[in-house]
Parts: C-alpha cells; structure tokens; sequence
C-alpha cells in the first residue's frame, strides 16, 4: 500500500510536469512541421510568458485586486499577447530573411535569437531569480496520516485542466478549422500550397504565434508550480521540451503530446527511486537512444507516398 | 482574345539560363499543347507563368495584366490554376480537405458549389469523399489534384504531364476530362511528353526544345509534320 502510494506520488507529479513540457514541445513540433527548422528561441518565448504573467500578477496586486479567477486570467492574457508577439517578431526578424538556405543559418540565426531574448531578459529583469507567488494553494491528501500521503496539490490540477483544455482546442483548431487544415497542408507541401493561392507566410506566423500561446501558458503554469523565475528558466525547460519532440516523433501533434507525457513521467521515476540528480540524465539519456534506435519517434513516420 | 501571353522569356535557376526567350500565345476557350523532350524546359515555363521561379526577363501577361513580378500566390488568385507535375495532393488531408485547399479563398457557398461541380465531373472523388488522399490509386489522385485545381473556378488551367504514369484507360478518361474542360470554357495549357494524344486534343501546340521554341502550328498541323513525328512520335 505504501509502495503504491509512493508510486503514484510520482505518476502524478510526472504527469504534471510532463503535460507543461507537452504544452511547450506543441511549437517545436508544430514550427519543425511547417518549416523544417528547430526553434531554438521557443525556451526564451516560454520563458518570456511566464515573466509576463509575474510581472502582470504584480502589477494587478499593487492596484489591489484580490480575486483570484480575474488576476489569473488577466495574466493568462498578457502572457499569451506578449509571448505570441514575441514569437510572431522572431519568425519575422530572424527566420524569414534565412528561410530557404541551408538548414543550418536558419539554426545559427535561432540560437542567436535565444541568446539575445536571455540577454534580454537579464538586462531588463535582473540575472537573480525572482519569487512566483503561490497563487493557487492547497490539496487533496490520499492514505494514512502517520505514513506517506500521497498529495494532488490544487495546483496539479490546474496544470492538468488547463493542459487538457489547450490540446483539445488545437486538436479541433487543426482538425476542423480551415487555417488549421491550411497548417496540415503547408507543412505537407509549401509549394503547392503556393501554388493554390495560399499566402504561406502568413499560415507560418500562425504557426508561431499558436506555438507561442501555448508556451506562454505553460510559463504561467510552471512559474506558478516552481514558485520562481530567471532568465534562464526557458533554456532547460527549452531543452526538456524539444527533447519530448523528439521522443514523440517531431512534426507530429499527438506526438508531442506523448513525447512530453513520458518524459515527465520518466524524470519523476527516476527521482522518486533513484536521485534527482539523475533525472536530466535519464531525459537526454532518452533522446540519444531514441535518435539511435527509432530516429523518427515514436508517432513520427516517415512519409510514404504513392507515386 | 489572348488569355496568357508570354514575351521573350528568359528564367534563370541561379546562374544557368534554362529558357533563352520564349514567346507563348493561349487565347481563350482553346485547348495549347506543348512538347518537347525530357529537360527542354517545359515544366520551367509553367512554373515561371506561376511565378516560381519568376522570369528574369521577358513578360508575362494573364487577361491583360502584367504578372511578371507578381509574387505566386497572387498570380494564383487571378484565375488560373495549376495540376502540377506528379499531382502534389496533400496525401494526409482526406479527398474532402484537398478539395477545399484548392478554393482556400473562395466564399463557403463558392466552395460547396465547387465541390459539387468537382464531384460531378468525377464520381470517384465523392465516393472517396473522407478518405486519405495518399491511399487512392495514381488515377484517383490524378482526378483530384484536376478537381482540386477546379475548385477555384479558374479562367485557364495549366496541366504539367498529367497521363505521367497511369494506365492507358485512365490516360483516355482524362483526356476526356481535358476535352471537357474546354467544352466548359475553360482555357487549357497543356503539357505533355504523350505527344500524340496531346496534339490531336489541342487546337494549336508549341515545341519546345532546350529551352526555346522550335515550332508553333495548329495541332493537326504539328501531328503531320515530319519532323515532329520523327522526334516526339516515335517515326
């Protein structure tokens, strides 16, 4: 019994974790889809969202608003306006004059970009990192009060609604709208998309700017979870989720889902029975064996075409 | 009335020149074969009429207007429409969502009505209406990417090798297609490596030889000439 609860203690952290990271591997999926190119500032977009979101949180409190619902929302908002702006202004600056060289500029030019929005950040917030308030407090507690509990704070839930909610309105966006379909159809074939009319460039901001959303969301979440932020909050969370790409087949939407649920489980296994110190070893650990062993991913297949 | 007019074109991919100034005429309601052998140029003019690449010098001229520089997806908008060479059909999205790429920009109401029309023409599509389009056969996927260049309600449509590959009894069927086409006021530019069928179809065909025009008759007139049955018709 004790064991079991033990276990699920860290399924549910995992699963937690895992479906930010889900929320964050979406646009490294979504982008290397359309455009074929690994968005090395999405860690930085994430990373800006959640800093949007404190600084928003802040604001709100010091003009004295006190209800909860309202000053999460508020900064949901300004989260997502910022960070998709922000990922809007990437892919236009610093993607587009490169797009169609060799596939390492466009490379060069993101770690650039990544490199810069950190910069950024440090100069313009501080390079020390600064406290998230716990805004969502409490729990449900599982199993007997003398031994180990097994805890869902609030807080996981929230991560897990607001996740699942996310990925059902992109399933349906994707599915069903017609930008969505227009997405499936560039990512497919560019040219031809062209050459019906479709104004590519614009169905590629799309495409960052839904990436963009979806991390700031996630900043909000995980700024919120973690209890912190600093500049370099984005590069390894960055990292995790591209990682999680990569497992779940990158280019592909449920994939990443997956990719980003297993790499979560997997990291609160490995620190629940073994050390945490091992947990990033186990998630990169994972990535190599996946390039050597199924380099497509687990729901990414290579295209077969009739000819 | 012309319908597309080409001046002296000139296309460039990077620094080697693969047409060396070709001058086209399609006039409206006629069907336009082209011919020529395999690197004479043929999909390079088509895809420069698409303005991918663009012409480096030269004009081009659709309905009057000068789409020389216009970038793709303008051209693309102005009532023409393009099957392409090897079909390009989105083979994840099902026959359904292929066809409504096609009228991306038209109304809801255009779309339907389109789709209607592209059914019509071929049954096929309909009954494959929600499956994926990469699982059809080359002859299916070759009437939707026809249905598909429809479904804008084009003005004049460009075929690039569209009996590439299939059977003889489905090469016949689009050729009946085309036929149709016409008949419904359609301007079509044709290319074809299938010379026999393409020229007996076409009111006037142009041959196309390492990137310049070599002839330029009505159809009929290409099929008996000698020498284009000596090169293209096999004697």
């Amino acid at each position: 019994m004790q064991d079991l609860l033990y276990f699920l203690q860290q399924l549910i952290n995992g699963l937690t974790i895992g479906s930010a990271y889900a929320l964050i591997a979406i646009g490294y999926t979504m982008v290397y889809g359309i455009i074929g190119m690994i968005n090395f500032a999405h860690g930085e977009i994430y990373m800006i969202g959640a800093y949007t979101a404190l600084i928003t949180i802040t604001g709100l409190a010091s003009l004295g608003v006190a209800w909860l619902p309202l000053i999460l929302i508020v900064a949901l908002i300004c989260a997502v306006l910022v960070s998709s702006s922000m990922g809007w202004a990437v892919e236009r600056v610093a993607y587009r004059p490169v797009r169609g060289r060799h596939r390492l500029i466009p490379l060069i030019s993101a770690i650039g970009m990544s490199i810069f929005l950190q910069n950024y950040v440090h100069l313009a917030q501080g390079s020390r990192n600064i406290g998230f308030p716990a805004l969502i407090q409490g729990g449900f507690q599982f199993g007997d009060p003398d031994s180990f509990q097994t805890s869902i704070s609030y807080m996981q839930i929230t991560i897990f609604i607001t996740t699942l909610i996310c990925m059902t309105a992109l399933s349906l966006f994707i599915s069903r709208s017609r930008i969505g379909r227009a997405c499936r159809a560039v990512s497919q074939d560019l040219g031809m998309a062209n050459l019906l009319g479709i104004d590519t460039n614009r169905i590629i901001s799309a495409t960052f700017i839904i990436g963009a959303s979806l991390a700031a969301v996630a900043g909000l979440l995980l700024g919120m979870y973690y209890g912190s932020v600093d500049p370099l909050f984005g590069f390894i969370a960055g990292l995790k989720a591209f990682t999680a790409a990569v497992l779940g087949g990158i280019g592909s939407i449920p994939g990443a889902m997956l990719g980003g649920l297993i790499l979560g489980v997997s990291e609160s296994m490995t620190s629940g029975y073994l050390s945490g110190e091992y947990k990033d070893v186990v998630s990169f650990g994972l990535l190599i064996l996946i390039l050597l062993f199924k380099p497509t991913g687990l729901l990414g297949k290579p295209e077969v075409e009739k000819i | 009335m012309s319908m597309l007019v080409l001046e002296d074109v000139h296309t460039h991919y990077g620094k080697i020149e693969a047409l060396h100034g070709v001058s086209v005429e399609v006039n409206k309601g006629e069907i336009v074969s082209l011919i020529g052998a395999n690197g004479a140029g043929k999909t390079t003019l088509l895809m420069t009429v698409c303005g991918n690449p663009q012409a480096s010098s030269g004009r081009i001229i659709l309905e009057g207007r000068d789409i020389t520089r216009a970038p793709t997806a303008s051209i693309m908008r102005s009532g023409i429409a393009i099957v392409p060479e090897g079909r390009r059909i989105f083979s994840g999205l099902t026959v359904e969502e292929n066809l409504h790429m096609g009228g991306f920009f038209k109304s809801k109401a255009e779309i339907r009505k389109n789709q209607d029309h592209a059914y019509e023409l071929f049954p096929r599509l309909k009954e494959r209406e929600h499956q994926r389009a990469g699982t059809m056969s080359g002859g299916e996927q070759q009437m939707l990417a026809i249905g598909r260049a429809l479904m804008s309600k084009p003005k004049m449509i460009i075929l690039d090798e569209p009996s590439l590959g299939l059977a003889p009894l489905v090469i016949k069927q689009i050729f009946e297609i085309i036929g149709h086409l016409r008949d419904e006021g359609i301007t079509v530019f044709l290319v074809e490596q299938n010379a026999n069928q393409a020229l007996s179809l076409a009111d006037r065909g142009y041959v196309l030889e390492t990137g310049r025009i070599r002839l330029q008759d009505t159809g009929a007139n290409l099929l008996a000439n000698p020498d284009v049955r000596a090169a293209y018709l096999g004697g």
